[in-house]
């Protein structure tokens, strides 16, 4: 299968947090945390926020530390120019911000 | 065909909220605060401990709104705790506060900075290191266990150790003792007695940015904390992430822009300091060895550390020197080599960016806290970026999930060429600022900038209109906004105990409504991106670096036609974007504010980042003010003193005259 979807491009940040719709429960708090209403509750109830406005995301994570599931429910991501590296100093390998667990 | 229209009326997208638009909310109060931040919260708490019925409006979610909702580290101007090196008095001698800070405004939070962590203790927030896990810093009291910042023998800065949750508990708080809030309204317009301007102010209006519906608060007394505005010089929400924007997205300059409208005197509006563009990490994410990541290590690609030195040129060579005065100082605080010489700490060296250029110190750098000890370690990546604001999950919790360990591992700070790169108070590498992809902007977040002139009962020159936090001209900082919030509020349920209350001008509601509407009846038109970066174009191009009388003159003519045409045809598609739209209203109308006030200024001044290619000379050795203010069409412009607050005695026979404690 392809894609053809009539559809605008994907604002940018494409995704500023994600939801792990095995842990996410739909209660909304997070929603209701964020000053900006980048999220916005879901029709279907029970089901993770719908990120409606992601380019006007603060970046200030209090979605995820009000989150009452924690542990992964919701995740935030920093765009791709944000994810910074550092160097191990003992063997001077480098490794970097990576969101493993996005598709 | 616009395609969001398109999507709109061909798919069933309907909008999440009971739409309202038109209905109205008539609320009366004794005191209305503006503005929920942690000004507008200490307001809100301390006029109903005066015994007040309060009301508390935020276009946010109280529970975290304003610059401090996600988190702070510091807490300043302690000067009351038992620690203290200092009592006010002798810190006015010790550090006198600079002219463009406002003096009463300092005073008053060094007496009530130590009381408002106090207050925010008995709500139940952790302001101590009660369970020892920094037992035996070096910033840390055994006996009190309080924890300090930066000069660690002045003690008068505090680590609020559970900083993270102070907008949860002041919420709590708010919620516990009866406040009526009403979030996510966004105010729109003061209401003057008989609808005047520069008559007694009555209350105010808004609307609701989820559901539409329109608010009317009659109060006897308001008190103004909507901050100063952000983002003036450059906007961008594409691509920049954190970085977008240092301060609240929120602050558009709503209570200039509203107090002015109703008559109100403005100060200081000129001032704007120049930064980088967008091409930074996070906030705080690597190295702000100024700030909250005070001291840190810095190596250069070889691990070279990046010397630090005092005042004098002195190199140090310990971690421990870098919270040390220099010898004959009596007090110093963070801010690098920019700072003044009597209170100029501990920084790294000023004449980096030749050695970078000359190759002696060599690109990238790190932030090496490996070469730290464990409690300043934890001091950093744990104790200040825990409390910190967006830094909790943004930082600590991103890298910790990542793998980055602090005690093996050295982040990478910035690749930015030193020159445009940061505030001038604050490391190159760690710059802040609102950003785009773009060498130079200015901005007004961060040092004390404009707004409104106040008294010593923080009372703007409008009856009935009080000021709280980064809202005053020349107040910046949490626990300035905390202390002045905590005072305006005992000020304003004064006032509202003294006075009778009066009915609102149903012309001035009306023709409010109507102007608040019409962005959300039209179906078609621009949006409110558009519209902002186009603002911000007017103020890099008009409101720049250099000034004149004929740029700024362009800037209000510009700013005149986008009035008139592209904002006239300016289309919200919901409350939220009704929302976005009427923040535009505002940044047109306080970037006319600001370029009135750079017209007025016929000189120039270092100390306010202000620069006039006609008036190059440096007017700051005048020791004035100007105020500006409009009356019916007509710009008013005076001038104050700098000591414009202490014509009725010293700052200790003022505060106990006025502080109605
Ligand atoms: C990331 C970060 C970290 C910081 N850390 C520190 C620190 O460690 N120590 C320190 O001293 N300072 C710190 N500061 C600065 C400090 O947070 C601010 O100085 C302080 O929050 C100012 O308080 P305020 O009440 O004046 O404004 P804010 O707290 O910003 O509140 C203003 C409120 O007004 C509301 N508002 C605006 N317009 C309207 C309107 N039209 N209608 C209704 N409501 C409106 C906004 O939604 C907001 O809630 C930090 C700032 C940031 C951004």
């Amino acid at each position: 299968m392809y894609n053809a979807y009539f559809v605008p491009n994907p604002a940018t940040p494409n995704e500023c947090v994600s939801f792990d719709e095995s842990k996410c429960v739909g209660c909304n708090h997070c929603v209701e945390t964020c000053r900006c209403d980048v999220l916005m509750p879901n029709p279907e109830k029970g089901s993770p926020p719908i990120v409606l406005y992601p380019d006007e995301c603060w970046f200030c994570g209090t979605c995820v530390a009000d989150c009452p599931v924690g542990g992964g429910a919701i995740t935030l991501n920093h765009p791709i120019n944000q994810r910074i590296c550092w160097k191990r100093k003992e063997t001077g390998e480098i490794f970097r911000v990576k969101y493993e667990y996005m598709k | 065909m616009e395609f969001r229209q398109y999507l709109a009326s061909n798919h069933k997208l309907e909008w999440p909220y009971p739409i309202k638009y038109g209905e109205e909310t008539r609320v009366d109060a004794d005191v209305l605060v503006i503005g929920g931040g942690l000004a507008g919260s200490f307001a809100a708490i301390s006029a109903t401990a005066a015994g007040a019925r309060v009301i508390i409006a935020d276009k946010a979610p109280i529970v975290r709104s304003g610059s401090a909702g996600p988190g702070i580290d510091h807490w300043s101007r302690c000067n009351t705790n038992p620690c203290a090196a200092y009592a006010p008095d002798e810190m006015l001698e010790v550090n006198p506060p600079d002219p463009y800070s406002a003096a009463h405004v300092n005073y008053i939070a060094m007496n009530e900075a130590w009381a408002c962590a106090k207050e925010l203790e008995s709500y139940g927030l952790v302001i101590r290191d009660e369970n020892d896990e920094y037992a035996g810093a070096a910033y840390r009291d055994p006996e009190t266990k309080l924890m300090f910042a930066y000069d660690y023998a002045a003690k008068d800065v505090l680590r609020l150790k559970g900083g993270e949750q102070l907008k949860p508990i002041l919420y709590r708080e708010m919620k516990r003792i009866g406040v009526e809030m009403y979030e996510r309204v966004f105010v729109t317009k003061l209401l003057t007695e008989g609808g005047r301007s520069g008559g007694r102010v009555i209350g105010a209006t808004g609307f609701s940015t989820r559901t539409g519906e329109f608010f009317v608060f009659n109060a006897k007394s308001t008190v103004m904390a909507t901050a100063n505005p952000v983002r003036l010089w450059a906007f961008a929400s594409e691509n920049i992430g954190s970085g977008a924007h240092e301060y609240d997205p929120h602050l558009d300059g709503d209570g200039n822009v509203m107090a002015w409208d109703a008559g109100a005197k403005l100060m200081m509006m000129e001032r704007s300091h120049s930064g980088s563009g967008g091409r930074r990490y996070p906030s705080y994410m690597t190295g702000n060895s100024d700030n909250t990541w005070y001291g840190c290590i810095m190596v250069d690609a070889d691990g070279k550390e990046i010397p630090w030195v005092d005042r004098d040129g002195k190199r140090l060579n310990t971690f421990d020197e870098r919270i040390a005065r220099a010898p004959g100082q009596r007090y110093w605080s963070p801010g690098g080599a920019k700072n003044p010489y009597r209170i100029r700490g501990p920084h790294s060296i000023a004449d980096l960016e030749e050695r970078i250029l000359s190759g002696e110190y060599k690109l990238p750098f790190f932030a090496d806290m490996t070469r730290m000890s464990d409690t300043e370690r934890r001091g950093i990546f744990g104790l200040m970026l825990g409390a910190e604001g967006k830094t909790k999950i943004p930082v600590v919790e991103t890298l910790t999930n990542a793998g980055f360990d602090p005690e093996r591992d050295m982040l990478m700070a910035n690749v930015l060429h030193p020159k445009y790169a940061g505030i001038p108070s604050e490391p190159y590498w760690d710059v802040k600022t609102a950003g785009v992809n773009g060498p130079n902007i200015r901005e007004t977040s961060f040092l004390n900038y404009g707004g409104l002139l106040v008294d010593w009962d923080l009372r703007s020159s409008l009856k009935g209109l009080y000021a709280a936090g980064n809202q005053i001209a020349g107040a910046s900082g949490a626990s300035v906004a905390a202390s002045t919030g905590r005072y305006a509020g005992r000020a304003a349920a004064a006032w509202a105990e003294a006075c009778k209350a009066a009915s609102p001008a149903e012309t001035q509601i009306a023709a409010e409504k109507e102007r608040v509407y019409a962005y959300a009846r039209r179906d078609k038109g621009y949006g409110w991106k558009e519209i902002q970066i186009g603002l911000c174009r007017i103020m890099q191009d008009y409101c720049g670096d250099i000034k004149s009388k004929e740029v700024l003159e362009m800037g209000l003519w510009w700013l005149d036609s986008i009035r008139e045409n592209e904002l006239a045809r300016a289309m919200a598609a919901n409350p939220h974007e009704l929302g976005r739209i009427l923040g535009c209203t505002v940044r047109l109308a306080v970037n006319e504010i600001i370029i009135r006030q750079c017209l007025a200024r016929e000189s120039s001044s270092e100390a306010l980042g202000f620069a006039r290619s006609d008036f190059p000379r440096d007017g700051d050795a005048d020791g004035q003010h100007l105020v500006i203010s409009r009356r019916d069409g007509t710009t008013l412009v005076e001038r104050v003193p700098f000591d414009y607050c202490a014509s009725e005695g010293t700052p200790r026979e003022c505060y106990a005259k006025h502080s109605r404690l």
